[in-house]
């Protein structure tokens, strides 16, 4: 609002929107910061904030006791894999459609977003079936191939409205100046297309890594991700908190960090377009 | 441009993005159809007999299914009143210019990021446990008994969690919409001398109408499917208390080993989402002719 503020309002208004946000950001740098207690300070009444013996030892107990560092490959492996075999499968696909749209490209892209709206129950059922029975269930590949197919059609919108942006009339002046076919792809198209791939890559490493519903259901230990990981703490013996809690940070500091770099990809991404 | 030879290379660079997503929505679809119609149980895997939409009645009639859909109705609404309502606040509150903006957007924004197992036991332990939770010392400190969240209020404890993942969410849609309304419109404002209220009716909620709508629908989508949330807090619990949809579903598959039942409430869930879903492609699909 660019009313004419006074001074003392705006004070105010600062005021008031720092501690919003560190209201809604405070549950993660409480994780943080019990990451770093010991299992009795982290229970301790009145809760101890600042003035507690820091330790590291709950990150070296996490990767002793359970292993972690095996759940933090199984998500690298399956976030990025995943989305690499994606993106091949994607982008000729948003490139077609954005440089050579035929009659039906946009029934087309309206068909591939209206898949993204089954839920992911309706599928539970027979997915788990097909996978007992090919003993998919706990490997890499299988819950590879779900990860990459529930974020297929986010891949192909997201760069469809990238590529939609690259002017074609940039094309024409290449062509006039005399350039091939190749040289075309290679330095005119490639230098404009590669930030909409790499925003639209790091959204989807991003869902993969969060997603809880086809990695719960179909993996126990093998090819278990983090979000298994974690969730394997619902179910505790003895004092945890912190170990939760170095487990906890350790499972979306990269993730978080990312996505501060992502939000307006977030924007474009999980509205398909329809907010930029 | 859609030459013979152009439209036959399109069709072919294509046709791998549509053939898989054809058989990853068709396959299962038509599976969990056909396993809704049978008597189907992993205990007795050799006993299948067709039983017609014996499965469907025995849902629909079924307590736990109309507790499940009064639940996935209730976490659904109440999320979506919270982060949409709060959501609307913060974006504005974003919006000005106030010390600091682009870290308090990157804190606001972080929740959205967290891995639902993580939010969901990092609120129950840390924050919610009625001895040793971070609630539980403020309500001593206040004078109150704590509360004890997850027996005495379980649904209520399931929403503040998902609200918590989804008002960043909407805040940040919503400051997007925000921040492209143009300076000469609330300059005008300002000159005619438009008050704080009816500046917000008549120039904010109309410019963000269009982004408020499709955060509800694409809230709704994911709201439908909440499922980790519940796995690692509730288990649907006490009794049916937070059981939704999809944790019925999976009850009954994985626990029960009821593939017929448990596919009929699949097919449930398909037709809930989309008729949700029917609203929200109507909506993109206009934005895609501008």
């Amino acid at each position: 609002m660019a009313l004419k503020q006074s001074t003392g309002k705006r004070i105010g208004v600062t005021v008031v929107a720092w501690v919003v946000a560190f209201l809604i950001f405070f549950p993660i740098l409480w994780t943080f910061i019990t990451s770093f207690k010991s299992e009795l300070d982290a229970i301790a009444m009145p809760p101890k904030f600042l003035f507690f013996n820091w330790t590291l030892e709950n990150y070296y107990e996490v990767q002793e006791r359970s292993n972690y560092l095996k759940f933090a490959y199984n998500s690298i492996v399956l976030s990025i894999g995943a989305n690499v075999v994606g993106l091949l499968i994607a982008v000729p696909a948003a490139w077609s459609m954005a440089f050579a749209p035929g009659k039906r490209t946009k029934d087309l892209l309206m068909w591939m977003l209206s898949t993204k709206m089954m839920p992911a129950v309706g599928a539970l059922v027979p997915i788990y079936l097909i996978f007992r029975n090919l003993h998919l269930l706990d490997s890499l590949f299988g819950v590879g191939v779900v990860l990459m197919l529930i974020n297929l059609p986010l891949l192909i919108w997201m760069l469809y409205t990238y590529f939609k942006e690259i002017p074609v009339d940039i094309l024409e002046a290449a062509r006039m100046d005399g350039a091939s076919l190749l040289n075309e792809i290679v330095y005119v198209l490639t230098p404009m297309a590669v930030p909409g791939i790499a925003s639209t890559m790091l959204l989807a490493v991003i869902l993969s890594w969060n997603e809880a519903f086809w990695t719960l259901n179909l993996t126990t230990s093998n090819a278990a991700p983090l979000p298994a990981f974690i969730a394997s703490y619902s179910a505790p013996e003895g004092f945890f908190w912190a170990k939760l809690s170095a487990a906890s940070t350790l499972a979306i500091a990269p993730i978080l960090i990312l996505g501060w770099f992502s939000q307006k990809q977030l924007v474009r991404g999980l509205t398909f377009g329809a907010v930029k | 441009m859609a030459t013979q030879q152009t439209t036959t290379a399109g069709r072919a660079l294509v046709a791998p993005s549509v053939i898989l997503l054809f058989v990853w929505m068709i396959v299962p679809l038509v599976m969990t159809l056909y396993f809704s119609t049978l008597r189907y149980s992993l205990l007795d895997p050799d006993n299948v007999s067709f039983v017609g939409l014996q499965n469907y009645t025995a849902f629909l009639t079924d307590p736990d299914f109309l507790t499940a859909l009064y639940n996935t109705l209730v976490l659904v609404g109440s999320v979506l009143v919270i982060s949409v309502v709060g959501g609307i606040l913060v974006a504005l509150l974003m919006d000005q210019p106030v010390f600091g903006q682009n870290i308090l957007r990157l804190m606001v924004i972080a929740p959205f990021f967290v891995i639902p197992t993580v939010s969901a036991l990092v609120w129950k332990n840390l924050l919610m446990n009625p001895d040793s939770g971070l609630f539980a010392w403020i309500a001593r400190s206040l004078g109150f008994d704590p509360i004890v969240w997850f027996t005495n209020w379980p649904m209520l404890s399931v929403i503040i969690i998902v609200s918590w993942e989804w008002l960043p969410f909407a805040s940040l849609i919503l400051l997007t919409a925000l921040q492209s309304l143009d300076e000469e419109q609330k300059e005008a404002a300002s000159l005619d001398g438009a008050g704080p209220i009816s500046y917000f009716g008549y120039i904010v909620l109309p410019h963000i109408a269009r982004a408020i709508t499709v955060v509800i629908l694409i809230e709704t989508i994911f709201l439908l499917s909440v499922f980790a949330e519940i796995y690692v807090t509730t288990s649907g619990g006490p009794g049916n208390a937070t059981t939704n949809i999809p944790f019925l579903v999976y009850k009954q598959a994985l626990l029960n080993f009821d593939i017929g039942g448990a596919s009929a409430g699949g097919i449930i869930a398909v037709i809930l989402a989309n008729i949700v879903a029917f609203f929200l492609v109507r909506i993109i699909g206009r934005n895609l002719e501008g």
